[in-house]
């Protein structure tokens, strides 16, 4: 049923959205870019202006509080108490090509909402073109996360958002220009007022990124088919997908050791010896982030939720399918570890010998984690009024504002 | 280990040893473990890990033929499930609280779970309070008895044979008795207790395989009573870097039998228990507050008792987080025999910088930060001169580790119920004023007020309402206090 919903919601027409827009927000229409007063779906105002998280895995406990375990287990402790002012500021930073070097880039463009806040692309494309050495990760419920980027070289929201932005290879801004230029746009300005009273000079590096980190721990995704059975509908999952599930958290696949609920993934760093692609050097990964030649190649175990649409797989999307990055493991360890290549693969790398059968069993489990009932609204047009170019340049046409 | 900090490390072992084999000649000093001060740090805790039952539910009969996991799907929280002998080649899931799953043992015959070879995992549970006995399990890929973060379990008399990967796994659960298996043949570990809280393992007989029984990032766990012999390493307590739970603390393995763990190590290529030496007695690795009390530990070629760092172990990856060292390792009476008589050169040649020469016993090797000993001139030990004199001789005071009255679900109040429920689901279709995907929530409120009841029948099985609204997915998996409480909630919405 969730399926159908997310169906609707994915495949409706324009002049539907339109339609929404005009009994929903037609609060805003009036002044266009004014900023939300409520919270995003999931999140409870408090008395003190705060967006709280409401979910159902709050009605659970977890081993150590770590937000580890099976079905009824609590998730990792999150980011919450934004604003509904600054997560909204967020929403138009995210989707404004003003926060790049050339104003070409806005971080939809590699998070693109309409694949899974990721870019559908093996490696992503930053300013002028350049080839990123690694693929875009999902941006769904990383207000969970507490290690970012594949290399797991930072450690909040906040600090991974000024990567991006200031990075030759991806947004390529400098400080300077990006606060000179939000100070001259005739709506910025006040919109960051709104959002960060307090600031006599709210237009800086930190808002942003605040603004940034708000918007994005707004992405939940916790109502998945998978969710509905954990919370206790026998029948949520179809029979494929519940076998599928059954060898996802069997020890002879192991899925669940690393990719653990609730959230699919256990934040830790993992070597598995995926291969490049043809013509690269090994990408050592969090060996760098750590000085320590035992992670060599290791990248941080990414969430499985949503991961059915944020093909291509890996850091470096090596695998075009999920089939193909499951068949992966299914292959036997360090079978793809070029000779001379010496990696300490992780533990759980084995030889599970899997059948086919199970390989789609388990592709359709992940394709039970898709939920995207929450999905923000994409704005129409954005303060800078610079459009969004390329690969995101349909994004318009969901606009709700 | 780098050269450098290894030749440091020789050369103030040696200067230690020098200086404690100087000391060998004054009459020993002996403690009586009879009477003494007990052991005063860990965890209060109580016997039983599953609550008694106050009423019992249903009990669903399963016969040779019929499927087991067709009667879990039957069961209702609080019911038992009795399964008689014979063969049964399936994998039985229970993501149910409260189910107690029983073979029936009829004049020695069992009820069998067979994995013919081609199955992955015999028994896993999620569920909280779940009781799995009386099963001889054999022939499957993975484990043998799995748990996902249940709560309050006991697993009990099962006979575990030639299965996979582990014989028992409980993982990431909290209170846990493992008691009175006999498990052998096992690629891993015959018990694993993994990233769990408050466990008890006793009475259990485990042989033939890698490891006999591991405590592995886990706390307040006792091993006691057990026989463990002839695996590769007999028990351990250690932790493994990279898991994201990050210590072993305050585990007790006492008055077990640790006989002749020389089997050559058959663990898979890059396991953790690959790197375990074949005799082994017991280890203990970057685990905290470990004592280690009333065994009987005999006949293991390598070393009695091993206590060392993550440095050692070549199978391992690197944690920032997670300390390598084993500090606060207690060692009280045990009986030792025949220990260490053909060890590995890694041990020789810490014990060679002692002067030792012959068995060894006891090998520490790294830092060992507020340990201790009584009665050390009873055993051939090498790198312990860093430990000092207990100040207790023994673990009497503590029966269990286990939690009176079991882990207790969080308590939420129905309101917060209601919000949680709304908030994390509803809101993703209803609004308050306008129509997102369904109606707004005033809509509903006009249709259903003074009726939550109403509007629960309607959650629970909804039907296509309007034609131009997609229909509403049944929100059947609340339960019906869940259901209650949002219907409330609802209804008395303002904004």
């Amino acid at each position: 049923m969730l399926y159908l919903h997310n169906y609707f919601k994915l495949s409706i027409t324009a002049f539907f959205w339109l339609m929404i827009s005009l009994h929903v927000y037609n609060a805003t229409a009036a002044t266009e870019f004014s900023l939300a007063d409520q919270c995003p779906p999931s999140f409870a105002l408090s008395a003190d202006n705060q967006c709280q998280l409401r979910n159902l895995y709050q009605l659970y406990d977890s081993l150590q509080s770590q937000g580890l375990g099976g079905l009824k287990t609590a998730l990792p402790t999150h980011r919450d108490g934004f604003s509904p002012q600054q997560i909204d500021l967020g929403r138009l930073l995210f989707f404004d090509p003003l926060l790049s070097g050339d104003k070409t880039l806005s971080c939809a463009n590699c998070h693109n909402p309409e694949r899974g806040f990721s870019d559908g692309m093996a490696r992503s494309v930053g300013a002028k073109g350049q080839l990123h050495q690694r693929s875009a990760p999902t941006l769904w419920n990383s207000a969970f996360l507490s290690v970012f980027f594949w290399d797991a070289r930072a450690e909040s929201l906040e600090e991974q958002a000024i990567g991006p932005l200031f990075s030759a290879i991806e947004m390529n801004n400098t400080p300077q220009q990006l606060i000179s230029d939000l100070k001259q746009n005739a709506i910025y300005p006040e919109l960051f007022q709104q959002a960060f009273p307090q600031s006599d000079d709210a237009v800086v590096v930190a808002n942003i990124v605040t603004a940034l980190s708000a918007f994005q721990s707004s992405l939940i995704s916790l109502n998945s088919a998978y969710d509905r059975y954990a919370h206790g509908d026998a029948n949520a999952l179809n029979p494929q997908q519940l076998e599928g599930l059954n060898i996802f958290r069997s020890f002879v696949a192991r899925c669940s050791q690393c990719h653990t609920p609730p959230l699919m993934t256990n934040q830790q760093v993992a070597v598995i010896g995926t291969p490049e692609p043809q013509g690269l050097a090994r990408d050592i990964g969090a060996q760098a982030t750590f000085d320590a030649e035992l992670l060599r190649g290791g990248f941080k175990v990414p969430t499985l939720r949503n991961i059915a649409r944020t093909a291509p797989y890996m850091h470096s999307g090596r695998f075009a399918t999920l089939r193909e990055a499951t068949e992966f493991y299914n292959k036997g360890r360090g079978h793809a570890v070029p000779e001379g290549e010496k990696l300490q693969l992780h533990w759980h790398i084995s030889e599970p010998n899997l059948t086919d059968n199970e390989l789609d069993r388990l592709v359709d489990f992940m394709g039970a984690l898709t939920d995207e009932s929450f999905m923000p609204t994409i704005p129409q047009r954005v303060p800078s009024g610079l459009l969004n170019h390329s690969s995101n340049s349909h994004l318009g046409l969901r606009s709700g504002d | 280990m780098n050269n450098k900090i290894k030749v440091v490390f020789l050369i103030l072992v040696f200067a230690g040893g020098w200086i404690l084999g100087s000391q060998n000649n004054k009459a020993p000093v002996i403690t009586s473990s009879i009477g003494g001060a007990s052991y005063a740090g860990g965890y209060q805790g109580q016997q039983g890990a599953v609550a008694p039952r106050t009423e019992q539910g249903q009990v669903h009969i399963v016969e040779a033929g019929q499927s087991i996991q067709a009667a879990v799907e039957a069961a209702q929280p609080g019911d038992s499930i009795q399964v008689m002998p014979g063969t049964y080649s399936e994998t039985v899931y229970i993501d149910k609280d409260n189910i107690h799953l029983r073979g029936v043992i009829q004049e020695g015959k069992r009820a069998t779970l067979d994995g013919l070879g081609t199955l992955n995992d015999a028994i896993l549970y999620s569920g909280n309070n779940v009781v799995i006995e009386n099963f001889r399990i054999t022939q499957y890929k993975g484990n043998g008895i799995m748990g996902q973060a249940g709560n309050n379990f006991e697993i009990r008399n099962n006979v575990i044979v030639d299965t996979g990967i582990y014989g028992i796994f409980p993982q990431l659960g909290t209170n846990g008795l493992v008691e009175h298996n006999v498990v052998s043949g096992i690629e891993d570990a015959a018990i694993y207790i993994g990233m769990s809280d408050n466990i008890h393992v006793a009475y259990n007989e485990v042989f033939d395989s890698v490891a006999g029984i591991e405590i592995e990032n886990s706390r307040h766990a006792i091993v006691e009573h057990n026989n463990a012999h002839h695996n590769t390493g007999g028990i351990l307590a250690f932790v493994t870097p990279g898991l994201p739970i990050k210590t072993t603390e305050d585990v007790i393995i006492r008055n077990n039998f640790v006989l002749d763990n020389n089997t050559p190590n058959f663990g898979a290529p890059g396991s953790i228990v690959s790197g375990i030496p074949a005799g082994t007695g017991i280890l203990v690795m970057a685990a905290d507050d470990v004592i280690i009390e009333g065994n009987i530990i005999s006949g293991n070629k390598t070393a009695g008792i091993i206590v060392n760092d993550h440095s050692f172990a070549p199978t391992i990856t690197m944690d920032i987080e997670s300390d390598p060292n084993s500090d606060r390792t207690m060692i009280l009476d045990n009986v030792m025999l025949n220990n260490g008589y053909d060890t590995i050169p890694e041990v020789t040649a810490v014990a060679l910088t002692e002067l030792h020469t012959g068995s060894v016993d006891i090998v520490h090797v790294g830092s060992s930060d507020g340990s201790c000993i009584i009665n050390r001139h009873r055993y051939r030990a090498v790198g312990i001169g860093d430990y000092g004199e207990c100040d207790f001789t023994n673990t009497d005071s503590i029966d269990s580790y286990l939690i009176a009255g079991g882990a207790q679900p969080r308590i939420i109040r129905p309101e917060e119920r209601g919000e949680i429920a709304y908030l994390g689901v509803c809101t993703g279709c209803h609004s308050y004023t306008g129509r997102l995907i369904g109606p707004s929530v005033q809509v509903i409120q006009a249709m259903y007020a003074g009726n939550p009841q109403g509007l629960v029948d309607y959650i629970n099985a909804p039907i296509k309402k309007r034609d131009n609204f997609p229909p509403m997915p049944a929100q059947n998996y609340l339960d019906a206090e869940t259901q209650l409480a949002v219907a409330e909630y609802m209804l008395a919405l303002e904004k």
